[in-house]
């Protein structure tokens, strides 16, 4: 019997460094591969990626009153939007996606191929940040023209958008991943997902003003990341004087920076711990 | 390098109480196109995803070019091919793009173009999977399988569900994967799909082999007596006999030349594959066993 010797080709520092480079190139082949499917799919596009900026419309026309002195519902939803939009093209998009992409067989079929693991993860990152920032996109174009919504204006919150953003999609990317372990069968999926999603929405201060909610309530929220990511976003769209209104008085970013960096390392362990490329073995 | 492409010994895996696979051995030479026949539920696709690599075993010794698929890596991974039953599932991505995208993973793949031409999608290129018809969708499985240029190609119940020119077509594809020098390790339940591509069948029910042999001497088939039917003068006549020939020269003899309505006939492999199953015994699928 010949003994493959390729099996540890961990002992060899310079293979090592070529399939960490094919995992890289084979990674963004199946980004794009991912990106061209999300948006050649009319429901990813209609119902995941679309869904933020209607419910943006409908929530920016209904309400019209001020919750505090400079500063509009419109303005603290478009903020709570743009968070929950990234929380749509990160959690959501996953968490529905990949256990039917396990149900389908996708996943088996790629675990047969010499294709580098890791390269299915890249390949859903590079498809998530693309749809992120043009949903990004996209949200502030409709705010900005027809919310009185403006951009910010100093780098300072550029930075503050760019790394809340970051940090925020990582978790829910990696909550997304280890989320779509949950289900049994990939039909089954959205009706897991949704109101997991939904409610998370309605606590975190997307919906509602979020020091307005019951304070049993804006504990729970507290405990998931969707509600630091919104505060986050408040903090580069609304102005300081709104800090005030915010529970402790302040935006509070390094608690932002935290907890997300928390789910960040728990998303990730659990993912780690917990992810199958076939269905379950009977 | 070996002459041989597979090699099971021994090989158990149970799922709770029940064993699927009760202490299989195989050989398959390189080269060779060699079939799984067996009820559902008899162990197949337990045997070939443990050779694939993708469920655990409990016991005995398997050698797939040469390698455990326990411990086997890409490399290994690059030489092998898999359809699997399940299909179907690129729907916004044309043929092209699939085609090229899968030739990626390999170290030395063919080329996209060759293979899609070799499956006969080639007017299908621009077309997105979706809408593929399920015998184009298989060969899409296949042109996935083999743009790496594997050694060995798994192939899973590939014609489930094809009318049957669809299924004569996937047949030449195999045909010329074969001529090509591709070793084909192929469960089916279809008997005559076995009888069309395979060099040397298994036939596999409860976990066990009953008989390995080529299609037309399995169960000695070639032995069994022929049956001989002809019309006779009060209706049809069939006899039983080891030697046709004499009937028939009879025959031939007593009506003075040509015999009415004459045929000579030996068990269709289905029938011994029938009288086989049948007396191993009554099928009792295990958990875990979807074909």
């Amino acid at each position: 019997m010949t003994v493959d010797s390729g099996r540890r080709v961990g002992a060899h520092p310079e293979i090592g460094t070529e399939r960490a480079g094919s995992a890289l190139r084979i990674g963004a082949l199946r980004g794009r591969l991912e990106v061209l499917q999300f948006f050649r799919a009319r429901e990813s596009v209609v119902f995941s990626f679309l869904f933020p900026v209607i419910l943006l419309v409908i929530f920016g026309s209904i309400f019209d009153q001020r919750i505090a002195p400079d500063v509009t519902f419109t303005q603290y939803f478009v903020a709570g939007m743009i968070a929950a939009g990234l929380f749509t093209t990160s959690f959501q998009v996953l968490a529905i996606q990949i256990p039917i992409e396990r149900d389908r067989g996708v996943l088996k079929r790629l675990a047969g191929t010499p294709m580098p693991r890791s390269a299915y993860f890249i390949g859903k990152i590079i498809m998530v940040l693309v749809s992120s920032l043009a949903e990004i996109a996209v949200l502030l174009t409709v705010a900005t023209l027809f919310y009185d919504v403006s951009l910010p204006v100093t780098a300072g919150r550029w930075l503050t958008l760019a790394w809340v953003s970051v940090l925020g999609i990582a978790a829910c990317t990696l909550c997304g991943i280890a989320f779509s372990s949950l289900p049994r069968e990939g039909r089954r999926a959205p009706a897991m997902v949704t109101p997991v999603a939904l409610v998370l929405q309605f606590i975190s201060g997307v919906f509602f003003v979020y020091t307005e909610l019951p304070g049993w309530m804006q504990q729970v929220a507290a405990l998931f990341p969707l509600k630091w990511l919104t505060q986050g976003m408040r903090s580069v769209f609304l102005p300081d004087s709104f800090a005030a209104s915010e529970p402790a008085g302040t935006w509070e970013l390094d608690r932002v920076a935290l907890v997300l960096a928390v789910w960040v390392v728990l998303g990730l362990v659990l993912c780690l711990r917990t992810f199958r490329w076939t269905g379950q073995e009977r | 390098m070996t002459d041989t492409a597979i090699r099971v010994r021994g090989l158990r895996r149970s799922y709770g109480p029940n064993p699927a696979v009760d202490g299989i051995d195989l050989e398959v030479s390189r080269g060779e196109v060699f079939a799984l026949l067996g009820p559902n539920g008899a162990g197949k696709t337990t045997t070939v995803e443990i050779l694939e690599g993708y469920r655990r075993r409990d016991a005995g010794e398997v050698a797939v070019l040469g390698v455990d698929p326990r411990v086997a890596d890409a490399r290994w991974r690059a030489r092998i091919g898999i359809v699997l039953q399940s299909t179907g599932e690129f729907e916004e991505l044309t043929v092209a793009e699939v085609v090229r995208h899968f030739a990626a993973y390999y170290p030395r793949p063919d080329d996209p173009g060759a293979v899609i031409e070799r499956v006969g999608l080639a007017a299908k290129q621009g077309a997105r999977a979706r809408t593929l018809s399920g015998g184009q969708r298989r060969r899409l499985d296949v042109a996935l399988s083999i743009v790496g240029r594997p050694e060995l190609l798994f192939l899973d119940e590939p014609t489930t569900g094809f009318d049957p020119q669809a299924r004569r077509d996937f047949w030449d594809v195999v045909a010329g994967l074969t001529a090509g020098g591709t070793t084909i390790l192929l469960t089916t339940h279809y008997l005559h799909e076995a009888e069309a591509l395979a060099d040397r069948v298994a036939v596999i029910n409860r976990g066990r082999i009953l008989d390995v042999a080529a299609p037309a001497t399995l169960g000695d088939r070639h032995r069994q007596p022929a049956t001989v039917r002809w019309q006779g003068e009060d209706g049809p006549r069939e006899v039983r006999t080891d030697t046709p020939t004499r009937t028939v020269t009879d025959l031939s003899a007593r009506h003075g030349g040509e015999v009415p309505g004459l045929s000579v006939t030996r068990p269709t492999l289905e029938d011994i594959y029938l009288s086989m199953i049948g007396a191993s015994g009554p099928d009792t699928p295990a958990p875990g066993e979807s074909g």
